[in-house]
């Protein structure tokens, strides 16, 4: 079987200077880790992923989803779902609003699937409310919620759990990763933060592809 | 934008070559007017640009300046004829400063012999153009503010014990000036070649050069033209080398202000009086306008009204009733315009920034220059070509030929209230709409345009006051037939009828007030449950 | 031979005049039928609103009887109009012109003849030529000494005339000189529009008339020759007067409106119109005060006659000529002539009329501020346009350019 994702010799570069470089595949309900300072070219390879690369860059190399290769595609034609680290709710739009816009447009009975996700992520009721009203936790699980709604063939995540405090941090990071699982996606998480690494469970990388080592979680 | 007024500019020129310049330099009156053209339009320009500065400089921060922000809209709306018909009304031996301080502290009962309005030496004029010029810069100077970091520049410099106004030449000055560099030479372009507020505020012996180039144009003797031709010619050579001049003024300036900065000395005792200042002649122009509109309004319904009376006998609403057809019928034709160019502005603008953002365009300086040359292009040098292709297009004369005309003016002022708001949209946003699977379309149409409603109303708003307010552009692509608010209003000024006038120029600030007032109101109504979209 | 015989000797002649014109009467209807329908823009100055109102009122005449539509296109100056023409025939429009029908005369209707930019003649087969007063009144045919050759038709007569507040001024002056000795006495409450305005050197012409050792040269063009010792008087007058004037001639209002304008700030106490009946009307709309009275000089006040023309490309033709015919009908100019409308004096011959369209001038009354027909004294011949061209020209020269 190919790897759901799979980065082949997939390497960004500005000015003859190596910025990503990473060959690698993660497969379904796998994690992968991309860790590094800031300015280590962790949004870069995000970028590039998702397609929003600045022109300044130049790339080369493969993406692959789902055995397709979707390396020349426009960002809203890969069907990679993005968490960032801010939740980016639209604030022009309704909680139901936000997710049913990331809903499909094949997807009937829209208002019934977009309350039916609602309830499952623990914010029933939550249609009309204006996004700006939200507690953070509540903001993170919608945002979350929409990514998931678009149904994404893999899922980056760009330091979401950043602007967290440290309490809700472990409860959102569980319901992320476990949402991802169930739904088999293959997930690579950008972050500078430890505990989300370990957390993670799955290999750490540099993003010119270096393994780094984390050590155990501390009991 | 560089084609109608380039087309227009030749256009212009060849009727000069046949004989119009000799004519011209044997007119006794050309020295003068060339000489009131460059002393108004620095005198104006200098004077708004300092007050503007000064007014942020010294109350940048404080209540006092919300008050200033929110007197913006309102003033900016006001037609430049609007506001000089009412400085005039004001102003004038007869108007109501004097009535209102005769004969109880004064003594007259017939009106002084004082020459305060079409003076010789055009101050009337420049504080016509004054009170228009300081809200156009302030609002330049506010959306260039936010990318200047001038809270913090300023709070920097307080720390180190600079005052507030020499704080801000040295620290954000330096910073702001290059933005607010091109709405400053429209300002001086605009002071040097006003017609209609030089026809009814400026001197007669000789007017203005672009005042009497217009005044060529309509002369009977048919030679007129080939001697506007030059005129316009001259003006905009004149206009040109103001430019320079202004421009060598700057680097003057660039090369002083570091030579100051490093003297080490704070300016302290400069704060309390140019505050002082900043309030007093900020506020006597928001009292002058808020008076001037106060007699428009009281005029359009005064019966008889003679000095020294302060106020009219009685109140009539004749005035009023007798030209309701004609002030509703060029009501319509002046939203009909307005709306026509906006909506076609607005479309331009927003496909214009729309594609700057989706192929990472960098649009240059050239294409900022390009925006503003309708703008810095004296009218009255390429609107007479313009004319002439328009009539040869079989378009002379429509209400379609008038808005096209019109949007000329009025896509530089949508890009400008636009491009800020729209280039400061957050394009992550676009991004995790792509994410979510949304084409670029459907972002642009979904998330971008409702997100960004506030800034395409206040465009929008701006975009209609600016063609409700053209006068020349109007005259000359309208061939007479097309009449607006403010052709009609600029043609009584010539009649002096203060009650029609009245009438007229309350309109032309009511219209556009109108786009104001929905600029704010539908906002606030739409987005009343989104505390997000609050600014 | 008396003037009262003389009109009745031109109705005669006129009804004779008529006989071939009969024969025109199947052209006529021809016009009218062609007029059905059409829109008619008529650029006129659009400066007072009771000419507009009037205009108006016309409008709905040729609607109600002749189906055409009045458009007035309200011109800040005439000259707008001679404007438009010009840029039309320099675009090579020939055919389908903006403008209709002009309110015109002198200098602008000289300059459109001399330029071929009018149709016609077309004045004198119009079916209500035969009722105006072209024998009493030769101003009618001869507009600034130019015969206008059926190439403009007339619709109002205008004489100068002198307005003042009879509260502030007990003995007006009659006379150029008696006006200059009143300034010097009174100096800052006189001023004259800004030559080359209409009404301003309107003022200068008539001072000519009062200034000049041998005014009958006014009536044929400026001979260069003599021009200069001729106008010397003028220029002494002028310089005189000056500095007597409203703000020391250091601004001039800019227009007959507004000079009125100024007589009702009481800014000045002597201003003047080219309409005897101005200053009634203005009273009666409470725009003056109603001690407003006029006055004419003794030896005659300068007097002239308004018309409309037609431009070569004009669109509706057939509707402008309906509606020169229109105004030249007794009804209309009934109307011009109420003090409380416009004040105009009539172009026709009230001799010429059936009884019931006398009946209708003689219903009118004069209005408290207005002079009667023989109060109002002799109309001077408008001098040779060439005259009011040069003297504002040079009127610029001299005083137009002060800084």
């Amino acid at each position: 079987m190919t790897a759901a994702l799979a980065l082949d010799q997939f390497r960004v570069t500005l000015a003859d200077q190596s910025v990503v470089h990473l060959d690698v595949s993660v497969q379904a309900g796998e994690v992968l880790t991309l860790m590094g300072p800031s300015g280590s070219g962790k949004s870069t390879a995000l970028a590039a992923m998702i397609g929003t690369l600045a022109p300044d860059f130049r790339q080369s190399g493969r993406i692959w989803l789902a055995g397709r290769d979707i390396t020349g595609l426009p960002t809203h034609a890969r069907r990679i779902g993005l968490m960032f680290q801010d939740d980016l709710l639209f604030p022009h739009l309704s909680v139901g609003g936000n997710l049913a816009f990331a809903l499909p447009p094949r997807v009937k009975d829209r208002a019934l699937v977009v309350a039916a996700a609602l309830v499952d992520a623990g914010l029933s009721g939550f249609d009309h409310r204006d996004p700006a009203t939200l507690s953070g936790g509540q903001r993170a699980r919608v945002a979350l919620l929409r990514t998931l709604l678009a149904e994404p063939k893999a899922l980056l995540l760009d330091e979401p759990f950043s602007r967290l405090d440290a309490g809700l941090r472990g409860q959102i990071r569980s319901f992320v990763f476990d949402q991802a699982r169930a739904r088999g996606l293959p997930v690579i998480l950008v972050t500078h933060d430890i505990e989300d690494a370990r957390a993670a469970g799955g290999r750490v990388l540099t993003p010119l592809g270096q393994a780094v080592g984390i050590g155990p979680a501390p009991v | 934008m560089a084609l109608p007024v380039l087309a227009g500019l030749l256009g212009t020129l060849i009727p000069a070559l046949d004989g119009g310049f000799d004519r011209l330099a044997e007119w006794p009156g050309l020295r003068g007017a060339m000489g009131l053209s460059l002393v108004t339009g620095f005198a104006s320009t200098g004077v708004s640009l300092a007050l503007a500065l000064l007014l942020t400089a010294a109350l940048y921060g404080t209540p006092a300046f919300v008050r200033v922000q929110r007197l913006l809209a309102p003033v900016l709306s006001l037609p430049h004829a609007a506001a000089a018909l009412g400085l005039a009304f004001l102003l004038a031996p007869s108007g109501w400063i004097a009535r209102a301080i005769s004969p109880w502290a004064t003594g007259w009962t017939v009106p002084p012999d004082l020459l305060t309005l079409n003076d010789t030496g055009g101050v009337a004029l420049i504080l016509g153009l004054v009170v228009k010029e300081v809200p156009f810069l302030l609002l330049m100077i506010l959306s260039a503010l936010p990318q200047t970091d001038a809270a913090r520049r300023m709070m920097l410099c307080r720390t180190l014990g600079y005052g507030r106004v020499r704080g801000f030449a040295l620290t954000v000055l330096p910073a702001l000036y290059p933005q607010l560099r091109l709405p400053v030479y429209a300002v001086l372009a605009y002071a040097m070649t006003s017609v209609e507020t030089a026809l009814i505020l400026g001197p007669t012996l000789p007017p203005s050069l672009s005042a009497q180039v217009v005044l060529w144009m309509n002369a009977p003797d048919l030679q007129g033209r080939g001697l506007a031709a030059a005129g316009a010619v001259v003006q905009l050579v004149l206009v040109i080398g103001a430019l320079l001049v202004w421009r060598a003024g700057e680097i003057l300036c660039r090369i002083a202000l570091p030579a100051l900065a490093q003297s080490g000395r704070r300016g302290l005792w400069l704060d309390q009086p140019l505050a002082i200042l900043a309030r007093v002649m900020g506020g006597g122009l928001a009292l002058a306008m808020a008076a001037a509109l106060a007699g428009l309004a009281l005029w359009s319904v005064a019966g008889p009204w003679q000095f020294p009376d302060a106020l009219p006998d009685r109140l009539t609403l004749s005035t009023w009733s007798r030209a309701l057809p004609d002030l509703r019928d060029s009501a319509v034709v002046t939203l009909a315009i307005a709306a026509l160019s906006t909506l076609a502005a607005l479309a331009l603008v927003l496909g214009c920034l729309e594609a700057e953002h989706r192929f990472a365009l960098h649009p240059g300086a050239g294409a900022m220059w390009l925006l503003y040359l309708p703008l810095v292009m004296p009218q009255v040098a390429f609107l007479p070509g313009v004319q002439m292709l328009a009539l040869q297009a079989g378009l002379g004369g429509t209400v379609l030929a008038v808005a096209l005309m019109h949007l000329v003016f009025v896509l530089p002022y949508v890009f400008l209230s636009l491009s800020a708001p729209f280039r400061a949209w957050d394009t992550r946003i676009a991004a995790a709409g792509a994410t979510l699977g949304a084409a670029p379309a459907r972002v642009f149409w979904r998330l971008r345009l409702p997100m960004l409603m506030a800034p395409v109303l206040t465009a929008a708003a701006v975009g209609m006051a600016v063609s409700i307010g053209q006068y020349l552009p109007t005259l000359m692509a309208g061939g007479g037939r097309v009449e607006t608010v403010t052709t009609a209003a600029v043609a009584l000024a010539s009649g002096g009828n203060r009650r029609l006038i009245g009438a007229y120029g309350l309109l032309q600030i009511v219209l556009p007030a109108l786009g104001f007032v929905l600029e704010l109101a539908l906002p606030a109504l739409v987005w009343r449950n989104r505390r997000g979209m609050r600014a | 031979m008396d003037r009262r015989r003389f009109g009745q000797l031109t109705a005669l002649f006129a009804l004779g005049a008529s006989l071939p014109r009969m024969a025109l009467a199947g052209e006529w209807e021809a016009v009218l039928a062609e007029a059905q329908g059409q829109t008619v823009y008529w650029h006129a100055w659009g400066g007072d609103p009771k000419i507009n109102d009037f205009i108006a009122w016309v409008g709905e005449q040729a609607q109600a009887q002749y189906g055409v539509t009045l458009e007035h296109v309200k011109l800040a100056s005439t000259a707008d109009a001679v404007a438009q023409v010009l840029a039309e025939r320099d675009a090579g429009k020939t055919t389908g012109g903006a403008v209709d029908l002009i309110w015109i005369n002198g200098e602008n209707f000289a300059a459109m003849k001399a330029a071929g930019l009018l149709h016609g003649p077309f004045a004198e087969n119009l079916p209500n030529w035969p009722l105006v007063d072209v024998a009493g009144k030769p101003a009618v045919v001869t507009d600034f000494t130019l015969p206008t050759e059926g190439f403009e038709s007339p619709w109002a007569m205008a004489q100068l005339v002198f307005e003042y507040d009879s509260a502030r001024v007990a003995t007006p002056p009659r006379s150029v000189t008696a006006l200059a000795d009143w300034a010097a006495a009174n100096p800052g409450r006189f001023t004259y529009p800004q030559p080359p305005d209409y009404l301003g050197t309107t003022f200068l012409k008539q001072v000519l008339y009062g200034v000049m050792a041998d005014p009958s040269v006014l009536q044929a063009p400026v001979d260069e020759a003599s021009y200069a010792a001729q106008v010397a008087p003028l220029w002494a007058y002028l310089d005189a007067l000056h500095p007597n004037l409203w703000r020391a001639a250091q601004a001039f209002p800019q227009n007959e409106p507004a000079l009125g304008q100024l007589l009702a700030d009481a800014e000045v106490d002597i201003a003047f119109a080219f309409n005897p009946g101005r200053a009634s009307a203005e009273i009666a709309a409470g725009t003056l005060p109603d001690t407003v009275r006029t006055v004419t000089f003794d030896g005659g006040t300068i007097g002239n006659a308004s018309f409309v023309a037609i431009p070569f490309n004009a669109t509706a033709r057939a509707g402008a000529q309906v509606v020169a015919n229109l105004i030249l009908s007794p009804a209309v100019q009934a109307r011009a002539q109420d003090p409380a409308v416009l004040g105009f004096q009539t172009v026709l011959n009230l001799a010429a009329l059936t009884p019931e369209d006398r009946a209708r001038f003689d219903a009118l009354s004069l209005g408290v501020a207005t002079l009667s027909p023989a109060e109002l004294g002799p109309a001077l011949l408008e001098p040779h346009a060439s005259w009011m061209t040069r003297i504002a020209a040079d009127w610029v020269a001299r005083y137009g350019v002060a800084q």
